[in-house]
């Protein structure tokens, strides 16, 4: 595997040829925001708060998606990355009902940390406050549409980790909503094999194990990574 | 087998089996809307009632482009133009051949909208029968295919393609022939041909017209790609909205494998070749590259970030050619006519002739197929006779959701890529909408923004919700409920899309609104609620 040297905010970093900026930047200890990755599924480039700007492209680039090149010059962090970042947080607290005080996951939801860490004082935006439903049907998890980002983490860990594929999106655009088999109530998917993996893959209080409250929900999302890393050394 | 004899033996035949006098009915969506097909089989028995089965023969075409004045009949030998034709009235033009009365109002060739049009794509639309192989032969069809496949190299198809200039007719202008080269080169074991004919501008149908009026020249120009790129398997991705072309494009598929024009070894060389339909189910966000491929792989339509590009890894990982309907509508012309001819016409940059919908508040409403570098003021004024009542023109809106408008001020722009996306507009698939002075551009904007919101997949957070965002500030600013910071927060929205947008769609959603902003500010600043001081002193 050939090594390649880039710059990351003018500081010279090495990376191995096939990784991709945002895990070349973390590994040399340089934090870019992220809400759609998640370690050990594929990476989808849909939440845009990855973006960096790379020198020679017009375009903002996904750093998720987007493989090291050899005297890559990339900024994580510039004014203008910075607005983009907090308008799209914004942005997504004011698409649901996101409220902090209720939530099983507040001070362990990545959707909180984000706000904190792009400076996200007050949303500019309307809030759409959708109707959005509450599904217990499942004995031991639940799914409280309010909270869902539409990430699709849960979506892929459930495809690619699990292979049941209980989870999909149905409708489009800010009606996109996320649906359990062919829309059934999750209590009465069958295809759903109860495993858990949707629960520690979301960012957000969206989905939760039955009978936690307020603040109870703490999960360790790199279990996903953990999961996968152990399978493809044993395989 | 078929040989080039054959071919040619097929258009002979053609050609002797046909009557003294053609009368040329359209039948495509439009003048079927208006009743073409009553007409069509009225004008079949009035034939039977003369007794002149001999002599006149009733052919069903394509479209002739004139739609605002459909049903359209044409008598092919002496060019005579019927319009708004009544099926009530065919006895009366059966009548007219022999010199009959006939107070069938005519139309005239010599008219503008016909005399500055030049046909390629369109040529065979209201001219040949689109349902039957035969006559699509008789005008030569399906030569350039043997041309290619017995005379040429790959490599010189791809020169040729190259040298004639064309670019993607889908809206982007991306050159045709470097992305034939680049899948060529692509390594694949299989390689893939798409036709991407989901075409959702509102108020564009271009594709749906040639599709309907002429499918082999699109089979043909896929047929020629597959040759060029390597490939040995196409699909036809058509909107689910157009069933008659995809009747039509069935039958013309049925038709052509019939006669070994697709399938196996054809015109007796290794070269093989299939082509199947895939329907699309509605969603606007399909005629993205990556989604449509999504779509065919049978997964949800959405696009991925992009590179990869389809042309190295597309269907099903494979390298893919997509090229638009009427980019594989110009490929068989170019190959009979030769690349300089083509190069020869339009503009330094953007070559060919261009199709276009002609709509809104203008005079002569349909499709039009006019050379690149012609103005806008030509193809309004003379070509779409200006508006109906008289009214001033204000703009024209090109490009559709992800076009932009046009001021009259500017209206000697040549249509051209480069002119267009100049003046903050886009070249888009086609559509062209006239607007008048009475028309509402912050109500044009938010019309565009409600279709963005609407066909927004819901994939990447900056379009999903940043269209409901600005189309409620556009709401709010129409109702004049808007102050100045709304506005500033729309242009910031703008902004933002177009920069963090996954795809086309959401990075060119704010279009719409930005060009209107850049002509027509006024008539925002007009709606804003002034800002309401208080003087507390004189309490």
């Amino acid at each position: 595997m050939a090594a390649r040297t880039l710059t990351i905010n003018g500081t010279l970093i090495s990376a191995r040829s096939n990784e991709t900026v945002l895990e070349a930047a973390r590994e040399a200890g340089i934090s870019i925001p992220t809400l759609c990755h998640l370690d050990g599924l594929s990476e989808v480039g849909a939440c845009r708060l990855c973006l960096v700007e790379i020198a020679g492209s017009p375009k903002l680039q996904p750093a998720c998606h987007t493989t090291v090149t050899e005297g890559m010059e990339v900024q994580t962090d510039t004014p203008r990355l910075k607005a983009h970042r907090r308008a799209i947080v914004e942005l997504l607290f004011a698409e649901r009902n996101h409220i902090c005080a209720v939530c099983v996951a507040s001070g362990h939801c990545e959707l909180q940390q984000l706000a904190v860490e792009v400076g996200m004082s007050h949303v500019r935006y309307e809030y759409l406050s959708p109707d959005c439903s509450v599904d217990i049907s499942h004995a031991r998890f639940g799914i409280d549409h309010n909270r869902c980002v539409l990430c699709t983490r849960c979506v892929r860990a459930c495809d690619e980790v699990e292979g049941v594929h209980t989870w999909d999106i149905a409708g489009r655009g800010t009606n996109a909503r996320l649906i359990t088999d062919l829309n059934v109530p999750w209590g009465e998917a069958t295809s759903c094999t109860s495993c858990g993996k949707c629960l520690l893959a979301c960012p957000t209080g969206a989905i939760f194990s039955r009978g936690s409250t307020v603040a109870e929900l703490e999960r360790d999302a790199s279990r996903i990574a953990t999961i996968v890393a152990a399978r493809n050394e044993r395989w | 087998m078929m040989e080039f004899q054959d071919l040619q033996i097929m258009a002979e035949q053609e050609r002797t089996r046909r009557k003294a006098i053609r009368i040329h009915c359209c039948t495509s969506s439009g003048c079927q809307a208006s009743g073409a097909l009553e007409l069509f089989h009225q004008l079949q028995a009035a034939v039977e009632a003369a007794g002149q089965n001999e002599r006149v023969d009733i052919i069903g075409v394509g479209c002739m482009g004139f739609c605002g004045q459909g049903p359209m009949v044409s008598v092919e030998a002496d060019g005579v133009l019927f319009e708004h034709v009544r099926p009530e009235q065919a006895p009366e033009i059966i009548a007219s051949l022999d010199g009959g009365p006939c107070n069938v109002k005519q139309g005239d060739h010599a008219h503008p909208f016909f005399a500055r049009q030049m046909h390629i794509v369109r040529r065979n639309g209201g001219v040949i029968d689109p349902e039957r192989i035969e006559e699509y032969i008789a005008v030569g069809g399906y030569q350039a295919l043997y041309h290619v496949l017995h005379e040429m190299s790959p490599a010189e198809v791809i020169d040729a393609i190259t040298r004639s200039g064309l670019r993607g007719r889908g809206g982007a202008g991306y050159p045709t022939g470097l992305k034939w080269a680049t899948v060529a080169k692509s390594p694949g074991e299989r390689k893939f041909v798409i036709c991407n004919g989901d075409e959702g501008d509102p108020g564009a149908f271009m594709d749906r017209s040639i599709l309907e009026s002429d499918p082999h020249l699109i089979l043909e120009g896929m047929s020629i790609a597959a040759y060029a790129v390597g490939a040995d398997q196409g699909y036809l991705y058509v909107r689910g909205e157009y069933p008659l072309a995809i009747a039509r494009l069935q039958k013309a598929i049925a038709q052509a494998r019939k006669h070994d024009l697709l399938g196996s070894q054809i015109f007796d060389t290794s070269f093989n070749f299939r082509v199947d339909i895939r329907v699309g189910a509605g969603a606007f966000v399909c005629g993205e590259e990556t989604a449509l491929i999504a779509s065919i792989e049978g997964r949800r339509g959405q696009p991925r970030p992009r590179p990869p590009y389809p042309a190295e890894h597309g269907l099903w990982g494979y390298p893919t050619l997509i090229n638009n309907v009427e980019t594989f509508g110009n490929i068989a012309p170019i190959i009979t006519n030769g690349a300089d001819w083509y190069a020869g016409i339009g503009t330094e940059r953007s070559k060919g002739t261009k199709v276009f919908a002609l709509t809104g508040k203008v005079r002569n409403t349909g499709l039009i197929e006019v050379p690149m570098g012609m103005t806008i003021r030509e193809i309004v004024e003379e070509l779409g006779g200006g508006t109906p009542d008289g009214t001033p023109v204000k703009g024209v809106q090109t490009g559709g959701p992800s076009g932009g408008c046009i001021p009259e001020a500017l209206f000697d722009t040549p249509v051209d890529y480069e002119s267009l996306a100049e003046v903050g507009s886009i070249m888009g698939s086609g559509g062209m909408v006239v607007m008048d002075a009475t028309t509402n551009m912050v109500e044009i904007a938010r019309f565009y923004m409600e279709f963005c919101m609407d066909e927004s997949c819901g994939k990447c957070i900056p379009c999903r919700t940043g269209t409901v965002q600005m189309y409620r500030l556009l709401s709010k600013i129409s109702a004049g409920q808007a102050t100045a910071a709304d506005l500033a927060t729309l242009e910031q929205l703008c902004h933002l899309l177009r920069e963090t947008s996954l795809c086309g769609l959401g990075q060119s959603a704010p279009n719409p609104v930005q060009s209107t902003l850049r002509y027509f500010r006024e008539e925002y600043e007009r709606l804003l609620r002034k800002r309401v001081t208080i003087n507390l002193t004189s309490r």
